[in-house]
């Protein structure tokens, strides 16, 4: 997944890159878009546009759920409000929503409790300043599991909803 | 196998050396020796045509058939001792010997353009009679197809029920891990046979549900992004997007006269049960519900749909008019049960039953309300009737893949299908063939 992100990020760096100039916006923009940057956020607490490489909390996308649970733990909450403040800073931003469940129970419950997993992160993010219209989600219920063992520690694994942007800015 | 006769024993060990004869393995579990299963002996059919004869064992097959609906004991080979290809050569007393009420016989002989003429008769030991004689002529190709048929006819001449041998079943593979995971829709035989690919793709699959007449599927693709629900006719591989609505679409199932699909999305808010008109296109919605609402499965009648809902809390199954309405539920016994497929008229729903971790196959009885066990894996899901209600498959795992078991009704012989490598799910089997 993070490799198919580099890629696409990279592909809609540029694509992004040429929509700013073609709609004339603060043309100078391009040069903070050099994405080799490792630096955090700068002291006014704004992200640029590179961060979501190399800022700590943004690397961190994804969100782990208990057993046929929805609620978002408070270990998330960080990761969720950094999220929501880049997708602030950055309305063009886009993010898909990816939720998933793990192999038990039945293949559509699962694609149910995918959506409802992506929907508490959904809501969670709009809560702390995304909007509404920056997110999507999709849910794969348990086809796409990241281990494909049969214990808990497998399951807690797949039991999750990864944050893709789609458009990084 | 605790409770193996030792008949039941013999019969195991002789499948699994026959097995490894017939390229694809295929390994069988009698559970329970005690039933009231029938023995049988189907004699190697004899080939009287010219040159060689066809690849296919059909007696065989016709004998492999009979043993996996749990209706029948069926005589090993080296048990047979005399081989009678027609009526003047049976000797009733040597199968009275051997305990067989019935007695299959046959031959094999050329019917002209590379075709074959199967003949086969049927006796009843005790009555030393025949009960029945027919032939069936096929290509050498379609011999399995041949072999189907006259498992299915000997099954209802004996038990007064249409056999469910000769009908194809779907399933969904998948091969690889990550992004590299290549999914394959499958049609095969009913004994896993045949195996052809439906479609190919990178993205997952799901769900695959027949058309009454058996001429194409419907199945969940995520090929668009997002689940997304296409019918594919089965001959000429086209295939036409129909619901591709925000959020989930899954859970297709024909109505019982083709005409409708019952389905559930999630456009709404939260999954709730809906039925599309195929010739207009227009859906109308059947359940209303903050709780996820899944896995339509019409009864028999067209009338009513079985679903499953979490609306109490963990997923059940419930009942509601296909027109709409209120919904009641099914079932009481167990944490978890899901995923209903419908048989006998609707007298009896099978469902993936879950308790703690362990998820197995169940059979509601409706009208006693009683639940039997059917299976005894620990990830035991997706159950599918046969068409005449004699058997299941399943989907089951073993180590890190998926494997599809076809178990007897009453759960007394299970047998594992060998058709892929890689992850094996979602066994759907289809409806009676026309000849």
């Amino acid at each position: 997944m993070n490799n198919t992100f580099r890629i696409l990020f990279s592909v809609l760096l540029v694509a992004g890159v040429a929509a700013c100039a073609k709609k004339a916006v603060k043309p100078t923009a391009t040069a903070d878009t050099t994405p080799a940057v490792s630096q955090p956020t700068d002291n006014a607490g704004r992200y640029q546009v590179g961060d979501l490489d190399t800022d700590a909390c943004l690397r961190q996308r994804v969100v782990y759920f208990d057993l046929d649970r929805t609620e978002i733990k408070p270990e998330f909450n960080a990761q969720i409000s950094c999220h929501a403040e880049y997708m602030r800073q950055f309305p063009n931003a886009r993010v898909t929503l990816e939720g998933h469940a793990d192999e038990r129970g039945t293949r559509e419950y699962n694609l149910g409790l995918g959506e409802r997993r992506g929907m508490a992160v959904q809501s969670a993010l709009s809560g702390a300043g995304a909007s509404g219209g920056q997110l999507n989600v999709v849910s794969y219920g348990e086809e796409r599991p990241v281990d494909r063992g049969h214990d808990e520690s497998a399951w807690s694994k797949n039991r999750r909803v990864e944050i893709v942007y789609t458009t990084a800015n | 196998m605790n409770r193996l006769s030792l008949r039941c024993f013999a019969m195991a060990m002789l499948l699994a050396f026959a097995g490894t004869a017939f390229a694809q393995g295929l390994s069988i579990d009698i559970t329970d020796g005690s039933s009231t299963a029938d023995p049988i002996a189907v004699v190697p059919f004899a080939f009287e045509g010219a040159g060689l004869p066809p690849e296919t064992d059909v007696s065989e097959i016709v004998r492999a058939d009979l043993a996996r609906s749990g209706k029948f004991f069926t005589l090993g080979r080296r048990d047979i001792i005399e081989f009678p290809t027609r009526e003047s050569e049976v000797k009733f007393a040597t199968w009275r010997m051997l305990k067989q009420n019935y007695l299959v016989v046959g031959r094999l002989a050329d019917a002209g353009d590379g075709a074959l003429r199967v003949e086969f008769e049927l006796f009843d030991v005790a009555r030393q009679s025949r009960m029945m004689g027919l032939a069936i002529s096929g290509q050498r190709t379609a011999m399995r197809d041949v072999a189907h048929q006259i498992a299915d006819l000997v099954y209802e001449k004996i038990l007064g029920v249409r056999g469910a041998f000769w009908t194809r079943i779907a399933y969904v593979t998948s091969v690889g891990l990550g992004q590299n995971t290549q999914y394959a829709l499958m049609v095969a035989d009913s004994d896993g046979f045949n195996p052809q690919v439906v479609v190919r793709s990178r993205e997952p699959l799901m769900s695959p549900a027949w058309s009454p007449d058996g001429r194409r599927l419907a199945y969940v693709s995520f090929e668009r992004g997002n689940s997304s629900i296409y019918l594919q006719d089965l001959s000429t591989g086209s295939r036409e997007l129909v619901s591709s609505q925000k959020g989930i679409n899954g859970g297709p199932a024909f109505s019982p006269d083709g005409t409708q699909l019952a389905m559930n999305l999630s456009y709404g808010g939260s999954p709730d049960v809906y039925v599309m008109d195929l010739a207009s296109r227009k859906t109308r919605k059947v359940t209303s519900h903050f709780a996820i609402d899944v896995e339509p499965v019409w009864t028999p009648d067209g009338q009513r749909l079985v679903f499953t809902s979490d609306r109490s809390g963990k997923p059940q199954l419930y009942e509601v008019p296909a027109s709409g309405g209120d919904a009641s539920r099914l079932t009481f016994q167990g944490q978890y049960n899901a995923r209903a497929t419908i048989c006998c008229d609707g007298k009896k729903i099978a469902m993936a039953q879950g308790t703690g971790n362990v998820y197995r196959i169940a059979v509601l009885d409706r009208a006693t309300t009683t639940y039997s066990e059917i299976s005894p894996g620990n990830v035991d899901e997706s159950p599918s009737f046969a068409p005449n209600g004699s058997m299941l498959l399943y989907a089951a795992t073993e180590g890190p893949r998926g494997v599809l078991y076809a178990v007897s009704a009453d759960g007394r012989v299970r047998q594992r299908l060998v058709l892929a490598d890689g992850d094996v799910r979602e066994p759907a089997w289809g409806p009676f063939r026309q000849r």
